[in-house]
């Protein structure tokens, strides 16, 4: 996968990466947050987790380095860095849910006000399955969501309530747009903050595309 | 490599599952196509055995795995956190013919680990506020609500090892490691078949993953091709 420069995938990717700093664990989901290793392995000390069992994901392997008994968890053959270990499942996740990894990042179809994330399921189509996304929203120290500010039919994905069954309630820490960075913070209140425009775009129009209430400045 | 009396080898896949019943529930390992146990799989379709509920995190794809066994409808009921990437299982299911029973992936390998270990339930984060959660007890433990989840025990468990001794004992490889211990410990017999099998005293007891004592079969595998789901290199990426 690779996005365009200037495109609005690459401006979130671009503002997402420095959301990876140096000595993390980080776990990059499916989709667009698999853009984000190679910045990932340019950073000192950052190990990428991948949940089928592997701490210390290297590069895509050569022609001749393809080893079919080492995947991520996208099923693609990968390396391992110097320094990898690997584990079963049930470690994975001791991992991921005991709070071990420091940053998830995930794709998004879907984000409340209160940090509600939906991004496993449409109704009546076909559903395959959550995956990783339910344990690692609810473990992992930092729980990022990149995705495009609003649907190709102009359709708002940052809504007051999200209308999609939800991978985890409250769970969501900052989400990052083609227009803008949002952080949720609060426990049994969740407020959403506007804390940086990712365009020339003004606030007044940023609410004319957000269905959430957030509060800015 | 000769059976003693206190071997567990078998002489073929087909033996081994020889004795799987219609309606048994199996644990099956792998991730993807990663460390499946493909020569079990190949001879439980040839058995034709029917009506299996299968814990698995994925099932195979249209070709390969776990998918082969949907064409002649061996499976009733799957237990997976994702069944992408195979259009007969999405024909099933839609067509209602096949249950599906989606589970986060942390919960379902911690499920298998719990049953083998004898412990009924846990409670886990993953889940809640999500229709995971519908009909299903939540507690509170400060301040923070979880799920409780169900231990799973299984009839039998197929597993793929790199290599096993006679007592059934296993190491597994890099990241084919994935579900196959858990499924080792959730099956009442569990059926390890391995690339290589070596005498009794040749594994470094320090390095097993599976204790023999979660194994009650092991038998040599005779696939020699491990298959590739997704194969990407710098060159294509």
């Amino acid at each position: 996968m690779t996005a365009v420069a200037d495109s609005p995938r690459a401006r979130i990717i671009a503002r997402a990466a420095r959301e990876i700093t140096d000595g993390m664990v980080v776990n990059l989901g499916i989709g667009m947050p698999t853009l984000l290793a190679d910045v990932s392995l340019g950073r000192r000390g950052v190990l990428l987790q991948s949940e089928n069992g592997l701490l210390g994901i290297g590069p895509y392997p050569s022609e001749d380095e393809v080893d079919p008994d080492l995947i991520n968890a996208g099923k693609e053959t990968v390396t391992a860095v110097a320094g990898a270990s690997y584990f079963d499942s049930a470690d994975s996740f001791a991992m991921i849910r005991g709070g071990h990894v420091d940053l998830a990042a995930l794709g998004g179809m879907e984000v409340s006000e209160r940090g509600d994330l939906a991004n496993w399921m449409v109704p009546n189509k076909m559903v395959k399955g959550m995956g990783g996304a339910m344990d690692l929203v609810a473990g992992a120290k930092r729980t990022i969501v990149v995705m495009e500010h609003v649907t190709k039919t102009q359709e708002p994905r940052v809504r007051r309530e999200c209308s999609l069954p939800l991978t985890g309630a409250g769970v969501v820490d900052c989400l990052i747009t083609d227009l803008a960075v949002f952080e949720f913070s609060g426990t049994s209140v969740r407020e959403m903050r506007l804390v940086e425009s990712l365009t020339d775009l003004p606030v007044e129009e940023l609410r004319r595309r957000t269905e959430a209430t957030f509060i800015s400045e | 490599m000769h059976a003693s009396a206190t071997s567990k080898l078998r002489p073929s896949a087909a033996d081994a599952v020889a004795d799987i019943p219609p309606g048994a529930t199996l644990a099956v390992g792998g991730f993807g196509l990663c460390g499946i146990p493909q020569d079990a799989i190949a001879a439980l379709r040839a058995l034709g055995v029917k009506d299996l509920t299968v814990y698995s995190n994925n099932c195979g794809t249209d070709d390969a795995g776990l998918g082969v066994l949907l064409e002649d409808r061996q499976i009733k009921r799957m237990v997976s956190s994702y069944v992408g990437e195979n259009k007969t299982f999405e024909r099933q299911f839609l067509s209602g013919e096949l249950e599906v029973d989606l589970v986060p992936q942390g919960t379902l390998a911690e499920r298998l680990r719990a049953g083998g270990a004898g412990i009924p339930a846990f409670y886990t984060p993953a889940g809640v506020g999500t229709p995971v959660a519908d009909g299903r007890e939540v507690r509170t433990f400060g301040g923070v609500p979880y799920l409780l989840e169900h231990g799973i025990v299984t009839d039998f468990a197929l597993v793929r090892a790199w290599k096993a001794d006679p007592l059934g004992n296993l190491i597994y490889r890099r990241t084919a490691r994935n579900f196959n211990p858990l499924a080792a410990m959730a099956g009442r017999v569990t059926i390890a078949e391995a690339e290589e099998v070596v005498d009794v005293g040749e594994l470094d007891g320090d390095v097993i993953h599976t204790p023999g004592v979660f194994v009650q079969r092991v038998v040599l595998s005779q696939s020699r091709e491990k298959l590739v789901e997704r194969r990407t290199t710098c060159l294509a990426s």
